[in-house]
């Protein structure tokens, strides 16, 4: 994952230490702006224009933001997790457990929901980003399970394997009920995936976020250059568990039932496979992945879960043979060279 | 006390299997830097192997498992001659995703195969009864696997420092280039520690049929376990695997005697502990 504009370290170094020069910048032009309001017009016309699949629609929302905050610490600090559910999981199940013994309230759910995904994150982060490379993968599936064992175990709270179920939610802004169609939840899940697709955006083009991105290409030169390395990637972890808590509370409040799978290694695993279908580092390469993943998955699973393993299985291999970039490369060449 | 004993063999048993199946990806992620996550493919085709050929075909077992861990080391010699060396030189990342993804396919394609129903390998009489030790009376499987984890022990740090080809190993996986031209066969050297990686997690698929029942999803639920031994263990440390295993398999016996309804809350408690206290393995400083 080499900026294509960092080839010479000390250069990278440097544009990483001044990012407020324009001269040094990135030549990605485009405002931030930009992509979130794409993203809106898409979202709401392929609300429009299927509305029997608004429950497969939300699905995808809900999956593209949990990714888009999986991308922040894989593509962008270049950590390696597989523990990411946790933080999905105890976002979903503390917008639950709120729903159900304080408020209904949607919007004070999902506040809760991010709370709960920031917190987690900054308590595991704090152990967790001590350590790097294979021993950080492995803690964070350590991690994970153990937060899985003590759900199953918190029966009073957490329903155990039966799930957490028995909360409705209250009108949106105290105006919109939750439908049976899903046009709320849809619009609901697409509004906040936007704005909080916008505020990733912002925050990876940052000073901030540009010394993660050095930090993720060679931590010892960012650590030499005086970057608080610690710190920093503590910060970005705790920003992406909030994103990955907002995620799990929008699928606790549309689904209106929180399961132990929202904790499962194989969620985790999923997510990591969809990051690198659409390319990890860039953030909208996480929203195609996620948008791809999930239609594959639901138009293969629903005719045989096996087969979904061959389809998923299959494409996963050619991906590593065929690289994304590669193959995309290669179709430009033909299509005429817009390069 | 009844109990004690019981936790200890059974951990131990477990541990055993553990080791057997870690072993071979020790070897392959420490000294070929190759993250293999299809390892615990190779250790279901082991045993669903033994199962077919002890239950359809009527084999005597002790004919079966031999032909059974040769079919596996086949299958890994093969897939490692046409695909998997061309990912040596790739990102742990791609290394990841590949071998994932072939899991998946056999996952299906065992299905497909086989069905989802558990399989069972049909034991002989001499290991389905018991054995009496004189002050107690144990199950015969339970020592075959004990004994059979400890041989693999001895026989796999014998032939790493010990052998000719031990030696062209490590020097294939420090310098390949200085090892190619000094005659020796790097190509050859590579298929085989991983063909003899894949044969141990097919031998150990069959030894803990019993422990941790084959079934598709085999090759995913039982992974988890073995890259937290081979990482608690050390990469590439054969004595550094032998005593994580034996250690989480008995942590994770013990609390299934005694604490059942927590789950694996302690296997991963003690996992992140250790790993917390030893990063680079549980006999590295």
């Amino acid at each position: 994952m080499n900026h294509p504009t960092m080839t010479h370290p000390v250069q990278a170094a440097v544009a990483v230490a001044m990012p407020l020069q324009p001269a040094q910048s990135a030549p990605r032009c485009a405002p931030p702006w930009r992509a979130p309001l794409l993203l809106l017009v898409a979202g709401l016309a392929a609300c429009a224009a299927f509305p029997d699949q608004l429950g497969l629609i939300t699905r995808i929302f809900i999956t593209g933001l949990f990714v888009l905050s999986l991308d922040l610490v894989v593509g962008v600090a270049g950590l390696a997790t597989l523990g990411h559910a946790a933080l999905f999981g105890l976002g979903a199940y503390a917008a639950g457990i709120f729903a159900l013994h304080a408020h209904a309230d949607p919007l004070l759910g999902l506040g809760v929901g991010i709370v709960a995904g920031a917190l987690t994150a900054l308590v595991s982060g704090a152990f967790l980003l001590r350590y790097q490379g294979f021993t950080f993968l492995m803690l964070t599936v350590a991690v994970s399970q153990i937060v899985l064992s003590l759900v199953q175990k918190a029966r009073n709270w957490t329903g155990g394997d039966d799930g957490l179920s028995g909360f409705a939610m209250a009108p949106l802004l105290g105006r919109f009920a939750f439908d049976l169609e899903g046009k709320v939840a849809a619009v609901y899940s697409l509004v906040v995936l936007v704005l909080l697709f916008y505020v990733a955006q912002r925050i990876v083009q940052s000073p901030f976020g540009l010394a993660v991105r050095g930090i993720h290409e060679n931590r010892a030169r960012m650590a030499a250059l005086g970057t608080p390395v610690f710190r920093r990637l503590w910060l970005l972890y705790t920003v992406a568990g909030a994103l990955a808590g907002a995620a799990g509370a929008l699928s606790a409040q549309t689904n209106a039932v929180v399961g132990t799978d929202s904790l499962s290694f194989a969620l985790s695993a999923e997510a990591l496979v969809m990051l690198i279908l659409g390319g990890a580092g860039q953030l909208t390469g996480a929203l195609v992945g996620a948008t791809v993943f999930t239609l594959l998955h639901h138009t293969a699973a629903s005719i045989n879960p096996y087969h979904w393993l061959f389809v998923v299985g299959g494409l996963l291999m050619l991906v590593v043979l065929v690289p994304p970039a590669k193959a995309w490369a290669w179709l430009r060449q033909r299509a005429g060279g817009v390069r | 006390m009844n109990t004690l004993f019981n936790i200890l063999i059974d951990g131990l048993a477990y541990g055993m299997v553990l080791f057997v199946i870690a072993v071979g990806l020790s070897v392959t992620l420490g000294l070929m830097r190759f993250v293999n996550l299809s390892h615990g493919a190779f250790a279901m085709v082991g045993g669903y192997c033994a199962a077919w050929l002890t239950r359809e075909a009527q084999w005597s077992f002790w004919l079966a498992v031999p032909v059974a861990i040769a079919a596996t080391a086949l299958l890994g010699a093969v897939l490692e001659a046409l695909v998997l060396r061309h990912l040596y030189r790739r990102k742990e990342l791609d290394q990841v995703l590949f071998t994932i993804g072939l899991s998946f396919v056999l996952i299906a394609a065992t299905n497909a195969i086989a069905g989802p129903q558990v399989q069972l390998i049909v034991l002989p009489p001499l290991l389905a009864g018991s054995v009496d030790l004189g002050f107690r009376t144990l199950p015969a499987q339970r020592l075959l696997v004990i004994g059979a984890g400890l041989a693999v022990a001895a026989a796999a740090a014998w032939t790493v420092t010990r052998t000719r080809f031990g030696v062209w190993l490590r020097a294939a996986v420090d310098h390949s280039g200085t090892a190619s031209t000094l005659g020796i066969p790097i190509r050859t050297v590579q298929c085989a520690s991983f063909a003899a990686g894949a044969a141990l997690a097919g031998f150990g698929g069959i030894l803990g049929a019993e422990l941790m029942p084959l079934e598709p999803y085999y090759a995913l639920k039982y992974l988890v376990l073995v890259l937290v031994v081979v990482a608690v263990g050390g990469m590439g440390s054969i004595a550094g695997s032998l005593a994580a295993a034996v250690l989480l398999g008995t942590i994770e016996t013990a609390s299934r005697y005694l604490a059942s309804e927590w789950g694996s809350l302690f296997f991963f408690v003690a996992m992140a502990v250790l790993l917390a206290w030893r990063p680079n393995g549980l006999l590295k400083r």
